[in-house]
């Protein structure tokens, strides 16, 4: 891929940075970092990004993380990077009796440890560690591998338990060095005779990838994430073109250039499996486009990976807002592969943000470019991101169903919504402690629970618990809506909680959930409800909750009188209500 | 090449890295009189003045010229 190169970035630097948003950096290195520090700031620039950047002095790494009255600290950093070179570690690793080189990986990680220990301890900052480039020490030659008192046994064994104490400390990232190297190889990336002359490592060619990286794990932590991979077909998943050729002369697999092919929706296969949503957007009759999906024994990529799939005549910038509408997501987190310039420079002209990676003319080279791009950098896995395609696939059956329907009721009505209605009990409650936990926006009164808190409201006669979880036709949304009431000393209900999940938001889900309180109420007697509404920064969708529910105001509260309650108008089903409220 | 040539090449790679139209070297010209030509620059000036004459200098003669002329006797030896 196309980076600028050290010039342009060091050039950036007289540029205006005054519009973009601060981030503030650390850098802590045992070489000298005066290059990288400029390309990182310079690298800002192309992202829009304004790195304040504090560069302790060469070689004080433990010094500014081991005293608490540091400058490091002073400067309050949101980003920690520390960067131990290879060429120093073998430098320590060589001084050492063997006895000491076998515990030489060991005593490294815990000198990380430590020093992430006292980082967070000062600090609410994430730390970015690099690891190590493999070098050829030349010692033991290829039996260093057989032996753990070789500097490639302890280097390799470093970068490995470096990964897994990335795994128990969550603010630890770890910047691969080794892997841009393995890219570019240790020739190209090394200067010898500048690090001799001056301590600076990396060639100058090398240092704008590195600045890549490292802005790479920023931007993930900050959030900012590609979400979605849009594919053209002809041509880019698959050699050919389907309409004209037909199902049984299409490359992919063996046939032709298939193999560039295969590969290619291998890569994406994975990226679905940990959560990046698939889409389709091509010029073609659905139904051919659709076939290769279904029929073909060679494809990779099967109908139930693609949440959406988009084929057919309109223009591309059209389709891909309309895949956006379904999936609710940014332009900026998605990425658009095509094999035709005029449709990539279409797209990227109408769809502002997103991202349209100029692939190579050959269709061999696309995954190795697109590799060397990192599209996909994340902070976080989890195995809910698994899940994420079928949800989106039950979404994007949702929109095309709405888009059949003329009026709202009659696609409400059409999704046969279902909604299980249960008081707190032992099997809720984790999951009613973590929506008090976590809800922001449709919150009323922002109360957090923890699970025990949760166990003791259940078990309280003075209040009564409603959980609701909802489905439809399309899928299973679980357990999406809580609400917790105190009966009061004068016979009404306060409602202490009210929270329900986004997800199901459009749904007349809150015209249920009060007509279920209503008519509990109404059967112990009661005469109102009282509802508060506690804003925050957060929760201002649902600052006129109560207001559009029929509540009248009364003194910073809202309340609803029961003896003239309607009904509210709504198309759940109640599923089933063997609670004793 | 002439040295006279090599003068202006080289001329012409330094007003590039350091982004200063300004300069106007001489066989005399020393790190004082060029405005951001630090230790810092100096390694850039010294890749892409081996990048433009594709040849490499050893580490002991990147930090030994004294002047311009000295850098510009080192290229035409190598060329």
């Amino acid at each position: 891929m196309n980076l600028p190169d050290f010039q342009t970035l060091k050039k950036n630097l007289k540029k205006d940075f005054s519009s973009f948003s601060k981030v503030k950096l650390a850098v802590l290195a045992d070489s000298a970092t005066q290059m990288y520090v400029q390309a990182i700031k310079g690298y800002g620039y192309e992202l829009n990004l304004d790195f304040d950047i504090f560069e302790a002095e060469y070689d004080q790494i433990e010094r500014q993380i081991l005293d608490p009255t540091s400058d490091l600290y002073n400067f309050n950093p949101e980003f920690v990077i520390i960067f131990y070179c290879t060429n120093k570690l073998l430098k320590k690793f060589g001084r050492l009796s063997l006895e000491e080189k076998v515990e030489f990986a060991q005593h490294h990680i815990e000198n990380c440890q430590n020093l992430y220990q006292n980082l967070s301890l000062n600090l609410k900052c994430k730390v970015i560690c690099f690891n190590f480039n493999e070098i050829d020490e030349s010692v033991f030659g290829n039996f260093s591998n057989k032996t753990p008192y070789s500097f490639n046994y302890q280097l390799r064994k470093i970068n490995y338990d470096l990964m897994n104490l990335s795994q128990n400390l969550k603010n630890l990232f770890i910047l691969d060095l080794n892997i841009l190297q393995g890219r570019k190889g240790y020739e190209a990336i090394t200067e010898n005779k500048i690090y001799i002359n001056t301590d600076l490592l990396f060639s100058i060619d090398f240092l704008p990838l590195v600045a890549k990286s490292t802005t790479d794990i920023i931007l993930s932590i900050q959030g900012k994430i590609k979400k979605c991979l849009i594919l053209d077909l002809d041509n880019t998943l698959w050699g050919g073109i389907i309409g004209d050729d037909g199902i049984e002369n299409i490359q992919i697999g063996e046939l032709g250039i298939g193999k560039a092919f295969s590969e290619l929706q291998l890569w994406a296969k994975q990226l679905k499996q940990r959560g990046v949503i698939l889409a389709i957007c091509s010029k073609n009759d659905e139904t051919v486009a659709k076939e290769p999906f279904e029929k073909h024994p060679e494809m990779v990529l099967r109908l139930e990976d693609i949440s959406v799939f988009v084929a057919n005549w309109n223009n591309k910038a059209n389709n891909i807002k309309h895949i956006q509408q379904i999936l609710n997501i940014g332009f900026d987190s998605m990425v658009f592969l095509d094999d035709n310039p005029f449709e990539r420079n279409m797209v990227r002209t109408h769809v502002k943000d997103i991202m349209v990676p100029e692939l190579p003319e050959d269709p061999a080279d696309y995954l190795n470019y697109l590799r060397t791009m990192n599209l996909f950098e994340t902070a976080s896995f989890t195995h809910e991101d698994e899940q994420r395609t079928k949800q989106y696939q039950e979404e994007a059956k949702r929109a095309i169903l709405q888009q059949q329907f003329t009026n709202e009721t009659d696609f409400l009505k059409s999704l046969n919504m279902v909604s299980l209605v249960e008081p707190f009990n032992a099997f809720n409650t984790p999951r009613v402690a973590q929506l008090t936990q976590r809800s922001n926006q449709f919150n009323l009164r922002t109360i957090r629970y923890t699970e025990e808190d949760i166990q003791r409201i259940a078990l309280d006669p003075d209040k009564a618990t409603f959980s609701f979880s909802l489905k439809d036709k399309y899928g299973d949304y679980g357990l999406i809506s809580l609400v917790i009431m105190n009966k009061m000393a004068d016979n009404s209900f306060f409602i202490d909680t009210w929270i329900m999940s986004c997800r199901v938001l459009k749904r007349n889900m809150e015209n249920f959930v009060l007509n279920t309180l209503v008519n509990f109420a109404i059967e112990t007697g009661a005469k109102t409800i009282i509802g508060e509404f506690i804003p925050t920064p957060k929760n201002s969708m649902v600052q006129e909750h109560y207001k559009n529910l029929g509540f009248s105001s009364a003194d910073n509260h809202w309340q609803l009188l029961l003896n003239n309650y309607n009904q509210k108008k709504c198309h759940i089903q109640i599923e089933n209500n063997n609670g004793k409220f | 090449m002439e040295s006279s040539e090599i003068l202006k090449q080289v001329n012409k790679i330094f007003i590039d890295v350091l982004d200063n139209e300004t300069i106007v070297l001489s066989n005399e010209t020393t790190a004082n009189d060029v405005e951001d030509w630090d230790s810092l620059t100096h390694i850039q000036l010294v890749v892409a003045i081996e990048k433009h004459f594709q040849m490499h200098f050893t580490s002991s003669e990147i930090r030994n010229w004294k002047n311009i002329g000295e850098m510009c006797v080192t290229i035409s030896k190598r060329l």
